[in-house]
């Protein structure tokens, strides 16, 4: 325990160091940032330990705080299982940052390095936090410390107007979770997070904290309809902020829904894990399909943060209603499902927002229009990508299979709710995940392809270099951790055991053996990384044998895919645009799509689209126009003249007077 | 009910004075001679307080009428005519409303305000309770000739004369406040006072008059 808080500060003492030279690059990036990513390193391990079977939640009261109300600290299951994704992550990060800032980029390099520092120290200390108002103070610090992040480019004034976007959101979040940890506290007025665990409240207040907890997190996670600063914010960081925010950030909101919907809260009435399952499902496609027709990369990226979410979502919601109908072992795998793809989730969505920032510094283009040809250029940037590309597509033998295999695994067994209703709603729900899941795929095909495969589409981009080593060992970092959890994922869901044994009281059927996962049934279903990766060798090794020992001499090298034409130029090639193009027609009403197109006798055709949010029109544009109006409304007060300002008090007085006559 | 005591008459001629200043203040434009006026209330203040003092044989009531002499017969009028003459100040504009439509509102106030003292004079047994609807009557018209001017010197003289008409409600009604609250009130003033000097002369820096309807296009639209 000590230990953790220990390293936390060490974080912050790395963060006020980046201040001994604000401007010397060489000082943060060569010695700070590889010294918080050594810090992450410990972080995890510690993460790691209170996973261990025989650990023992730990409680410390620190002698910080207000004078009646000091901070509460505690480390358990849950808490662990983060601290191990925050720290496994961000040392990733950290070790990317190292190779990534440069200097004369927007705020100079030693606040960069405060600001990051904090960012992640807070977010350690919200997972840490074991009263309502720890929480909170790291909570809102973990918000101001990435808002400016992400307004690192502060000149440009649309980066200025998505930072602003972002701050609004966190802040209505946090009012949702205040709110909701107000009703928590059930009237005695304690803070700690055991006194709310005690608190008697009546099914209504129970309930009412449930639908605050679900707004406040979920406007941090990115639940639809309140995901419109995630597609703003995430493009508008440097990369590594981006793979914090989408990576870690994300789960953290994951991490305040979990201890509040699952240990703070009793058991409630089956229609929460409806409602959530329902966003869940909801955000999954919504995010998806608007992944496939984005053209910026990492606006890509931050809409498929968002299906992420969803799937994250639906299955949190799937706990739920488990949980309701006391089905212990299925609410077990559900969760297991739920925090390795957290977990999965913070490993490749970091590796694929820290591989567009590689590719951003090596051509200066964010807009899939612009790259191509990139796997030349870059080779190692490119293979990283192709892994992260793989696991969040959910392929075997990567994470990204594993997590949503188990998922879909907890879809198939509602059948055993006895709840007739829910047991025809919930298959629904399934249909909509394994459609996402497909259009996952179809979306990291657009991305990997377009950027990194063809031709490339501008001539600036053959002077294109790979990343630097140290940007190279954080891209290893994050895939081999995807790798080793595609691999492995007995091991991962044994560790995710003991925080469901934690929460739910039992851990998911870890399968026969070490080499096999079988979390429902060995006869049911069964899955092992090993003998697929195995499989999959020898099959390419008995391929490559065969084709060079046998058939060499007919082999010719030519141009791929030319059809026959007898050149290809740049231009031919299928865009970002054409992509997604097939979604845009299937999907067509959920877009508002805004297009020029050139006539056939147009001299200089140009071609324009936009599509727009509907949320945006539908919901946010008429809020506000209706705020704009009544506080219009309410400025006639502000004439500006001094005696009318004085008159209003004045008036006010005579007011009160008459009243207490 | 007994008749009055020879001092408590006095006390009610000093009050009845008091609220006469506050008029002719309300009605003044010269700016000279409402810093005059500003020390005459002053100085009645101080006799009143004196004479509370000497009736009930409180010795605290001895010293803030010594430090309302210093202060608001000596330090602040001399502050003030020093910033008149250096601001070269003479005379204000008329007044937003014309000085007859003032003087109705301000009959209109005095009865409002006497009206509202009538419930607590009947509860209250100190001697001077029957001037605290005139110390009312002299807050609201201080803030009326706050409201009713457009000069920022005009208006500090009002929140002046409002100081007074606050202090003259706590000697009535309670014998006056604790030393230390006194004390503080004090220095406020005289704090407040230097403030608003530094403040004249940015206001005239700025927009080359004290007037302050230039404040207007500092509003944001």
């Amino acid at each position: 325990m000590t230990a953790v808080l220990a390293l936390v500060g060490a974080w912050l003492l790395v963060g006020a160091l980046g201040l001994l030279r604000p401007t010397g690059i060489g000082w943060v990036a060569r010695v700070l940032f590889p010294m918080g990513a050594l810090v992450g390193l410990g972080v995890a391990a510690i993460g790691a330990v209170a996973l261990t079977p025989a650990f023992v939640a730990q409680q410390v009261v620190l002698p910080l705080g207000l004078p009646d109300l000091p901070f509460h600290v505690r480390l358990d299951a849950l808490s662990g299982c983060f601290l191990l994704l925050l720290g496994t992550a961000g040392a990733g990060i950290s070790i990317f940052s190292a190779g990534y800032f440069r200097a004369g980029e927007g705020t100079a390099p030693g606040l960069l390095c405060l600001q990051y520092h904090v960012f992640i120290a807070s977010m350690a200390m919200v997972v840490l936090a074991d009263d309502a108002y720890l929480f909170m103070v790291a909570w809102e610090t973990m918000a101001l410390s990435s808002y400016f992040l992400v307004t690192t480019q502060h000149r440009l004034p649309e980066i200025r107007r998505a930072g602003f976007l972002y701050l609004l959101m966190a802040h209505i979040g946090a009012l949702g979770i205040l709110l909701c940890f107000g009703v928590l506290h059930g009237g005695s007025w304690q803070m700690t997070f055991d006194a709310m665990r005690a608190s008697p409240l009546t099914p209504f207040w129970t309930s009412a904290a449930f639908v605050l907890a679900l707004v406040g997190f979920g406007a941090k996670a990115g639940m639809v309809p309140l995901h419109v600063w995630l597609p703003e914010a995430h493009p508008a960081a440097p990369s590594p902020v981006s793979a914090m925010m989408s990576g870690l950030m994300l789960k953290i909101a994951i991490y305040g829904l979990l201890r509040v919907s699952l240990d703070l809260l009793p058991p409630g009435p089956w229609w929460w894990g409806l409602l959530m399952l329902a966003m869940g499902v909801g955000t999954t496609l919504y995010g998806v399909v608007f992944a496939a027709v984005q053209t910026d990369m990492k606006r890509l990226l931050a809409y498929s943060s968002i299906e992420n979410i969803g799937l994250i979502l639906a299955g949190i919601g799937l706990v739920l209603i488990f949980r309701t109908f006391d089905l212990r072992v299925l609410a077990a795998l559900a969760l297991a499902a739920v925090l390795l793809h957290a977990f999965n989730h913070a490993l490749f969505k970091s590796l694929l927002f820290l591989a567009t920032g590689s590719v951003m510094h090596a051509t200066g283009e964010r807009s899939l229009g612009k790259l191509g040809g990139l796997i030349r250029r870059m080779p190692w940037v490119a293979a990283f990508a192709l892994i992260g590309s793989l696991a969040i597509a959910g392929l075997p033998p990567l994470n990204g299979f594993v997590s949503e295999w188990l998922l879909l695994q907890t879809f198939l067994q509602t059948p055993r709710i006895p709840l007739a209703f829910l047991n025809m709603i919930v298959p629904l729900g399934a249909a909509v995940v394994v459609l996402a899941a497909a259009l996952a795929g179809y979306v990291m095909v657009k991305f990997f392809g377009v950027i990194f495969l063809g031709q490339h589409r501008e001539s600036s981009l053959a002077t294109a270099r790979d990343a630097s080593w140290l940007e190279r060992i954080g891209l290893a970092w994050l895939a081999l951790g995807c790798v080793a959890i595609g691999a492995f994922p007995q091991a991962a869901l044994d560790v995710a055991g003991r925080v469901t044994q934690a929460l739910v009281g039992t851990m998911a059927q870890r399968g026969p053996s070490l080499w096999w996962m079988a979390p429902v049934a060995s006869n049911q279903a069964s899955y092992s990384g090993l003998w697929y990766w195995a499989g999959l060798l020898t099959v390419t090794a008995v391929t490559f044998i065969l084709v060079r020992g046998f058939f060499r001499a007919r082999s010719r090298r030519t141009a791929p895919w030319d059809c026959g034409y007898p050149w290809q130029t740049p231009r031919m090639q299928d865009s970002a645009e054409g992509f997604g193009q097939p979604i845009r027609h299937l999907f067509g009403p959920i877009f508002k799509i805004e297009r020029e197109v050139p006539q056939p006798t147009d001299r200089a055709p140009s071609y324009r689209i936009q599509i727009e949010d509907r949320f945006w029109v539908t919901c946010y544009r008429p809020l506000g126009r209706l705020i704009q109006g009544v506080t219009e409304r309410i400025a006639v007060l502000q004439g500006g003249q001094l005696s009318v300002y004085l008159l209003y008090s004045f008036l006010t007085l005579i007011f009160l007077l008459v009243c207490v006559l | 009910m007994p008749a009055p005591t020879f001092a408590a008459q006095v006390l009610q001629t000093l009050a009845a004075a008091l609220l006469l200043i506050s008029f002719a203040m309300l009605a003044e434009r010269r700016s000279r001679r409402l810093v005059t006026l500003l020390i005459w209330q002053g100085a009645v203040l101080v006799t009143s307080t004196l004479l509370v003092a000497a009736t009930t044989h409180l010795p605290h009531l001895f010293f803030s009428a010594a430090l309302t002499l210093v202060l608001k017969v000596g330090v602040l009028p001399w502050i003030l005519l020093r910033l008149m003459r250096r601001l070269g100040i003479e005379r204000d504009n008329e007044p937003l409303v014309n000085v007859p439509t003032l003087m109705l509102v301000g009959l209109g106030l005095v009865i409002f305000a006497f009206g509202l003292a009538q419930p607590i004079t009947a509860l209250a047994t100190t001697v001077m309770r029957h001037t605290l609807g005139i110390a009312l009557a002299v807050i609201l018209l201080a803030l009326l000739m706050i409201l009713a001017r457009r000069k920022a010197f005009t208006q500090v003289i009002g929140f002046l004369a409002l100081e007074n008409g606050l202090f003259f409600a706590a000697t009535t009604t309670t014998y006056g406040m604790p030393m230390v609250v006194e004390l503080g009130i004090a220095l406020d003033v005289l704090v407040g006072v230097f403030i608003f000097g530094v403040f004249f002369f940015h206001i005239r820096e700025q927009f080359d008059s004290l007037d302050l309807h230039h404040l207007e296009s500092l509003k944001e639209d």
